[in-house]
């Protein structure tokens, strides 16, 4: 257990002041994520021009985890291509479900601080969740849910 | 009594988590289980078991004479008049679910009007919806007040021709408040209404007399009176249970099957299908001797002293607010931080050993009620101390510092 290590002081930062909170008036994606199992609600809103993300915001009512991880994943993917960001989906779902190697190359950056989230298992979804429902956004899929396989890429395990 | 003692009978308690202490505030949701019991299950396991009510070898005499034993001691627990009135079930949730389908799905009719609360677990809700769904029936619930009680002013207002069925909680798990069902159950049976009690949360801490009650039905389920998960039952008067429809076919539950016509058998055996959880079932008994033994009044006692001062303690945390402050309540305490999800309160409060339920305790209309997400929850057991209630005040401390 490392729970020490999840409640850093950049998560409890991210919790605290949360980076791109709102919602964008002219967005051209939107979803909005749920994990029915501990109430998060999560709405997503981002513009797309052409390929690449101009501008992404979030608002909803969750855990710290949940919003540190939809703040910090906000500022990871604005300007950033939808492949670009498809890649940091794919490689945060390994993270939390501890299957990625930090040792490895990867795109995450500081978003490794969730890394402790895989001793976790029940808190997995928190983390996941933001990224879940950008998927979703991105695939104009107007729910996502953790509960549900058809807004998100099959998750290995059921964490 | 000597607590310290009783205590030391449940070896889970010696555990260590992250090189803490274990403290298990967690009772609500499943209770520990002393040596006493588990050794029961080793003995039967090693020494009785084979299936019951079937062959004529000892081993199988054996368990079906331990199994009826068992029964017997559940009679004796709640006070029922005969031992055919406690069916086995998996469970508090089986045994709804029992109910619906037995009585309700054979006398409950379109228009009929179902009255449950909004205390209610999502277990004593969902099966009554589906067959309300099922059959145009009609629920209506009862309001609570801001201290999480029943208006039972409003319930008695509820009733009229139409009402065929009252579903009650007796002691609500997410906020401890223990309802007046007594004066609920003769309410209803002015009106000639049956009354099915969820006694999930009282049984392991209210003494339970079903005739004096004059409940209809009342179910409970031995995981949480410190017995093995998998069992639980269901009693019932004997003539509304033989007036019932089977829930489940099988062996067991007939006299004679042909192609042409199946007789069912008599109660309890009409109700249990297939084979039973034998073995969990003995173990129950042995989870009724050792909790009778202690006196579930002493029980009750001991941990209502538990609750005065863990709310006092709570009560005057900044920060902290106690949702559930009704008059009567069991060892539950339900709180909210300010400014803190439940689920990192839980996840922090693991950190220090400290095991709290964290969410929506199975009954989101509470939840609805109180307009919170979701709340962390302290549930109390007779093997609790003050110290761990001080320890749970240290943990919450931690939360807020971290999350100052």
């Amino acid at each position: 257990m490392h729970t020490n290590s999840l409640y850093q002081e950049v998560i409890l930062d991210h919790n605290r002041k949360p980076r791109n909170y709102g919602k964008l008036d002219h967005a051209n994606h939107h979803a909005v994520g749920h994990n029915p199992l501990c109430g998060d609600r999560l709405d997503i809103t981002l513009q797309l021009d052409g390929d690449q993300i101009n501008n992404i915001a979030f608002q909803g009512e969750s855990c710290a985890i949940c919003k540190a991880s939809a703040s910090m994943m906000t500022t990871a993917v604005k300007g950033k291509s939808r492949a670009d960001a498809e890649t940091l989906i794919h490689e945060f779902r390994e993270l939390a479900t501890g299957k990625l190697d930090i040792n490895q190359p990867h795109h995450l950056g500081r978003l490794t601080v969730f890394s402790g989230i895989r001793d976790l298992p029940t808190r997995v979804k928190c983390a996941i969740l933001p990224w879940h429902t950008l998927h979703a956004a991105l695939n104009s899929i107007a729910n996502a849910s953790t509960e549900s396989a058809e807004s998100a890429p099959p998750m290995a395990d059921n964490a | 009594l000597d607590w310290e003692k009783i205590r030391a009978d449940f070896p889970i308690l010696q555990l260590k988590i992250d090189g803490k202490p274990l403290i298990y505030l967690d009772n609500a949701a499943s209770s520990q289980m002393p040596q006493q019991v588990i050794d029961r299950l080793v003995r039967y396991q090693t020494t009785q078991h084979a299936n019951i009510n079937r062959a004529v070898h000892y081993l199988s005499e054996v368990a079906t004479l331990e199994y009826h034993n068992a029964r017997c001691k559940l009679q004796q627990f709640i006070n029922a008049r005969e031992d055919r009135e406690v069916i086995f079930t998996s469970g508090t949730t089986d045994s709804i679910n029992l109910v619906m389908h037995g009585y309700g799905r054979k006398f409950i009719k379109a228009g009929d009007e179902i009255i449950l609360t909004t205390l209610e677990h999502h277990s004593n809700i969902v099966p009554w919806q589906m067959l309300a769904n099922e059959k145009g029936a009609i629920i209506r619930v009862v309001p609570i007040n801001d201290n999480g009680e029943l208006e039972v002013d409003e319930y008695e207002k509820l009733f009229n021709e139409r009402t065929k069925f009252v579903g009650l909680i007796h002691v609500s798990n997410a906020l401890g408040t223990i309802n007046p069902i007594k004066r609920m159950i003769d309410f209803a049976h002015r009106h000639s209404v049956p009354v099915l009690i969820d006694g999930a949360q009282a049984a392991p801490h209210i003494p339970i007399d079903v005739q004096a009650l004059d409940c209809d039905f009342y179910a409970f389920s031995a995981h949480k009176l410190c017995g093995p998960t998998g069992v639980g039952i269901l009693y019932g008067k004997a003539t509304l249970l033989e007036a019932m429809q089977p829930f489940k076919g099988g062996g067991d539950m007939i006299s004679s099957v042909t192609f042409e016509k199946t007789t069912y058998n008599t109660i309890p055996h009409k109700f249990e299908a297939g084979t039973p959880p034998i073995a969990a079932a003995i173990g129950f008994g042995a989870a009724i001797d050792y909790l009778m033994n202690i006196g579930i009044e002493h029980i009750a006692a001991y941990e209502s002293g538990l609750l005065e001062y863990a709310t006092g303690c709570l009560g005057e945390m900044p920060g902290v607010t106690i949702i559930g402050t009704a008059a009567e309540k069991t060892a539950v305490i339900s709180f909210t931080i300010d400014g803190v999800h439940p689920h990192d309160v839980g996840t922090i409060l693991n950190q220090d050993g400290i095991a709290v339920r964290t969410g929506h305790h199975c009954a989101q209309p509470i939840m609805q009620r109180f307009n919170v997400p979701a709340t962390s929850r302290a549930s109390f057991a007779f093997y609790n101390k003050k110290t761990e209630v001080d320890a749970l005040v240290a943990g919450i401390k931690t939360v807020q510092k971290i999350f100052l």
